[in-house]
C-alpha cells in the first residue's frame, strides 16, 4: 500500500469572490497516494495546462485532490502519477515547480501526448470546471431551477445591441 | 398499471419509447391496440432531472460500450462515444432541444435534386412532402410546435439577440426564435417556458415536449399500453414461416424473458435498431433480420455538423434561457453555386461552464483555450447543422471483439466525412464566423462536431427492397410484421433537425399498422 504523506495548503484572498462559498479562507487538502512533492508537481502542471491567472490555487488543488483519491483506488493510476511526475522533474533539469515558467511549459510539451499527460489533461476538464468555486469565479450561474429560471432573472437583459423587433422575438407569454 | 402476459402474442410490442416509439405507443393504444413497450432505462421525472450537466448525462445518457472507426473527427475526440443519445424513458426527447422544422419538399427528392454525387448513396424518398403534410400537422399540434396551431414564438435571449444582430449585418431574411416544440403558453396540461436553460439535461418545468410526459402517460391512461422499463432486447424471434413472433429481453434483474407479439416495431436510435436486426441473425437470415438488401446499417447519417463561438466584448450570458433560442434558416435552401449540395442551418446554442470546457475544443489547452473560458460570460454560440451524404461505407457494424454487458457484440460506428460534407462545413463555419463578427466578435472558435445526436439512416426507406430496408410505411420488405419506427428509415437526412419528422412517420406508421392488423395482413 502506498502512503501519501503530504497536505497541501493555501489560502483564498480576501478579495476572491470564493472566499464567501469556503467555510473558511485557509484550505488544507491532505493527500492520501501522492506525496507533496507529487501533489505540487501535478498542481503547476495544471496551472501550465489550463493558465487562469486569477483562478485561485483552491480549484487547482481540486485536480490534485481527484488524481490523490484515483490514486489511492488504483495502484496503476499511483504509479502513472508517480512515474509521470518525475518525467515532468527530468524534463525540466530538476524541480519542475522551480523552473522558471518557460521552462516548465518546454516540459510540459515534451511530454505532451503521453499517458501521464493525458490523464492529467483529461482530469483538468471536470475537476477545474465542474465546481462551485470555478462556476462563480468564470460567472456561470449553475442550476437555475432552484431560482425560478431566468425569465425574470435576465434571459435577455442585453442591452448593447438592437433589440429584435416582435415578429422574430415575440414578448414572453 | 396493465400487464400483458408473456405470452399473449396479439400484442404489438415497440422497443424504445424516444420521438419513434413513444408516439407509435400512444398512437396505437389510442385505437384499443394492445401494445408492450420495452425501455432499456429506467424512469425519470421532470422532478428527478438535475440542472448539472455531467450528473444528468449520468442520469440520461446511452453509456453502453460502443466503438468507432473511420475519419471523422467524433472517432478521435470521443473514440467510445459516437452518440450522445439517451437510455431512458422518453429516449433522445428528454435531451433533445425541440426544434421542429418540417423537411423541405425538394429534400424528399435529394437524388433527382442534387443528382448523382460521386461517393454518396443518394437516393428519393419513396414518400413527398404532400404526402407527409397533414401528419406533420398533427405532429405539429400534439408537440404544441410553435409558430404553428396559432402559438406564438419563444422570447428571444440574450444568445438569440447575437444571433439576429449579426444575421441582420449579414442580409439573411428569415432569422427567429424558431419553431420550437416548447411551450410558450400553457397548453396541454404542460405550463409554459421558464427560460431555465438546461434543455439537454431534461426540461424540468415539463414546457419541452417528451414523451416522457406526454404520449406515455396519455398511452397508459388508455389501459392499453404496458411499459416495462429496464428491459434492454437482445434479439427479435422468428417462425419458419419468416415471420417475427417475439423479442427476447434482458430485464432489471438480468433475467431472460421472451415476450411474444403478433407485430415487433423496433424503434431503438439508428445506431441500436440496425444492431438488434444484426444481433438477430439466424440460419433463415444470416446476415441479420430484415436485411435481403445488404442495407442494414449502412448509409449511416449524423449531420454534418460544428459549432461557431464567438468572445465579444461586452456580457451575453449565453447559457440562460432555452438552449435552441433562435435559428437562420438562409442557408437552408438548396444553392449548388456555394459548392455543395443540400443546406445547413444556423441555431443557437450554449452549454454550461462544465460541457463548455469539455467540447470547446477537445483535447485543448493552452492559452487559446483558457481564453475563451476566462471569458464564459461574453461569448455566444452557435450550432451548425446541416444534410449530409449517405454513403454505403458509413454504417455500424457489429464488433468483432467488444462485447456487451450481456456477452453481445457492441455496435462499431464506422464513419468518413464525404468531400460534401467538408464543403458545407467549411462554409457553415465561415458565415457563423462572419456573423458575429458582423456585431464586434473579437475572437471565434471553430468547435468541432459533438458526439452525434441525429443519428439516421441504417434502415433506410426505399420502394425498392433491392435499395432500402423498409418500404413508405417503415415495414421491412423482408418480414411484414417488423416495422422500423425512428431515423434509422431515413432515406436522407435534410438539414432539419430529424425529431418531428420522426414524429411524424410514427403518426403515419400508426394508422398502416392498425388498418394491417384489422385487415388481418399482419
Amino acid at each position: 500500500m502506498l502512503q501519501g504523506t503530504g497536505v497541501l495548503m493555501g489560502t483564498l484572498a480576501a478579495s476572491s469572490v470564493l472566499a464567501n462559498l469556503a467555510p473558511s479562507r485557509a484550505w488544507a487538502l491532505p493527500l492520501h497516494a501522492l506525496s507533496q512533492a507529487e501533489g505540487e508537481t501535478i498542481l503547476q502542471f495544471g496551472r501550465v495546462l489550463y493558465p487562469h491567472k486569477t483562478l485561485p490555487t483552491a480549484v487547482y488543488a481540486l485536480l490534485v485532490k481527484d488524481l490523490d483519491a484515483e490514486a489511492a483506488r488504483d495502484a496503476s493510476v499511483a504509479t502513472l502519477l508517480r512515474e509521470g511526475s518525475a518525467s515532468l522533474d527530468a524534463a525540466s533539469g530538476g524541480k519542475f515547480t522551480s523552473a522558471s515558467s518557460a521552462k516548465r511549459l518546454a516540459a510540459v510539451k515534451h511530454i505532451e501526448g503521453t499517458p501521464y499527460f493525458s490523464k492529467v489533461r483529461s482530469t483538468c476538464i471536470t475537476s477545474l470546471y465542474n465546481n462551485e468555486m470555478a462556476f462563480a469565479h468564470f460567472g456561470y450561474e449553475g442550476p437555475s431551477w432552484p431560482k425560478g429560471g431566468y425569465l425574470h432573472r435576465g434571459f435577455d437583459d442585453l442591452t448593447w445591441l438592437p433589440k429584435p423587433p416582435a415578429s422574430a422575438s415575440p414578448p414572453a407569454g | 398499471m396493465t400487464r400483458f402476459d408473456l405470452n399473449d402474442d396479439s400484442v404489438v410490442v415497440i422497443v424504445g419509447s424516444g420521438a419513434g416509439g413513444g408516439t407509435l405507443a400512444n398512437e396505437l393504444t389510442q385505437k384499443g391496440v394492445k401494445v408492450v413497450l420495452l425501455e432499456a432505462g429506467k424512469r425519470q421525472s421532470s422532478a428527478a432531472f438535475v440542472n448539472d450537466e455531467w450528473a444528468s448525462f449520468g442520469q440520461l445518457a446511452w453509456l453502453d460500450k460502443r466503438t468507432t472507426s473511420g475519419s471523422w473527427q467524433v472517432a478521435k475526440d470521443f473514440p467510445n462515444l459516437p452518440a450522445w443519445v439517451c437510455k431512458t424513458v422518453g429516449g433522445t426527447t428528454t435531451h433533445w432541444a425541440g426544434a421542429s422544422l418540417r423537411f423541405q419538399e425538394h429534400e424528399f427528392r435529394a437524388r433527382s435534386t442534387y443528382g448523382g454525387v460521386q461517393g454518396a448513396n443518394l437516393l428519393d424518398w419513396p414518400l413527398t412532402l404532400a404526402e407527409m403534410e397533414p401528419f406533420y400537422a398533427r405532429a405539429e399540434s400534439k408537440m404544441g410546435v410553435t409558430r404553428t396551431n396559432g402559438i406564438p414564438g419563444l422570447p428571444g435571449n440574450n444568445n438569440f439577440k447575437v444571433m439576429y444582430a449579426g444575421a441582420q449585418k449579414l442580409g439573411y431574411k428569415e432569422c427567429h426564435t424558431g419553431r420550437m416544440a416548447i411551450n410558450s403558453r400553457p397548453r396541454d396540461g404542460r405550463t409554459s417556458c421558464l427560460q431555465l436553460g438546461f434543455c439537454f439535461q431534461g426540461c424540468k418545468s415539463g414546457a419541452k415536449w417528451s414523451t416522457l410526459y406526454t404520449e406515455i402517460p396519455k398511452a397508459e391512461a388508455t389501459g392499453k399500453l404496458d411499459l416495462r422499463t429496464e428491459s434492454h432486447v437482445l434479439s427479435i424471434e422468428h417462425n419458419g414461416a419468416g415471420k417475427v413472433t417475439g423479442v427476447v429481453y434482458a430485464d432489471a434483474g438480468g433475467a431472460h424473458q421472451l415476450q411474444k407479439a403478433r407485430v415487433v416495431a423496433v424503434a431503438g436510435n439508428s445506431i441500436e435498431t440496425p444492431r438488434l436486426l444484426l444481433n438477430s441473425s439466424s440460419s433463415t437470415f444470416p446476415d441479420g433480420l430484415a436485411n435481403s438488401s445488404g442495407m442494414v446499417g449502412r448509409n449511416y447519417m449524423r449531420h454534418m455538423t460544428g459549432s461557431v463561438y464567438a468572445i465579444f466584448e461586452k456580457p451575453v450570458h449565453m447559457y440562460r434561457g432555452t438552449t435552441m433560442a433562435g435559428i437562420v434558416m438562409d442557408e437552408a435552401r438548396f444553392e449548388p453555386k456555394r459548392g455543395f449540395a443540400g443546406g445547413y442551418e444556423m441555431e443557437t446554442i450554449s452549454l454550461g461552464l462544465p460541457f463548455f470546457a469539455a467540447f470547446l475544443k477537445p483535447g485543448a489547452w493552452g492559452t487559446d483555450f483558457t481564453h475563451f473560458m476566462d471569458n464564459y460570460t461574453r461569448i455566444a454560440g452557435m450550432w451548425l447543422v446541416g444534410e449530409d451524404m449517405p454513403r454505403d461505407t458509413n454504417r455500424v457494424t457489429l464488433s468483432a471483439d467488444v462485447k456487451d454487458q450481456y456477452g453481445l457484440p457492441v455496435p462499431n460506428v464506422h464513419y468518413d466525412d464525404h468531400p460534401n460534407d467538408v464543403a458545407m462545413r467549411g462554409h457553415a463555419f465561415r458565415q457563423g464566423e462572419r456573423l458575429y463578427q458582423a456585431v464586434g466578435a473579437t475572437k471565434t472558435m471553430r468547435t468541432p462536431p459533438y458526439p452525434s445526436t441525429h443519428n439516421l439512416g441504417t434502415c433506410r426507406m426505399s420502394d425498392d427492397p433491392k435499395l432500402g430496408v423498409v418500404n413508405k410505411h417503415g415495414q421491412t420488405h423482408d418480414i411484414a410484421n417488423l416495422f422500423v419506427s425512428d431515423g434509422s428509415q431515413f432515406t436522407t437526412s435534410a438539414a432539419e433537425n430529424p425529431t418531428m419528422t420522426i414524429v411524424t412517420l410514427a403518426i403515419r406508421q400508426s394508422e398502416y399498422i392498425a388498418e394491417a392488423m384489422s385487415k388481418q395482413e399482419v
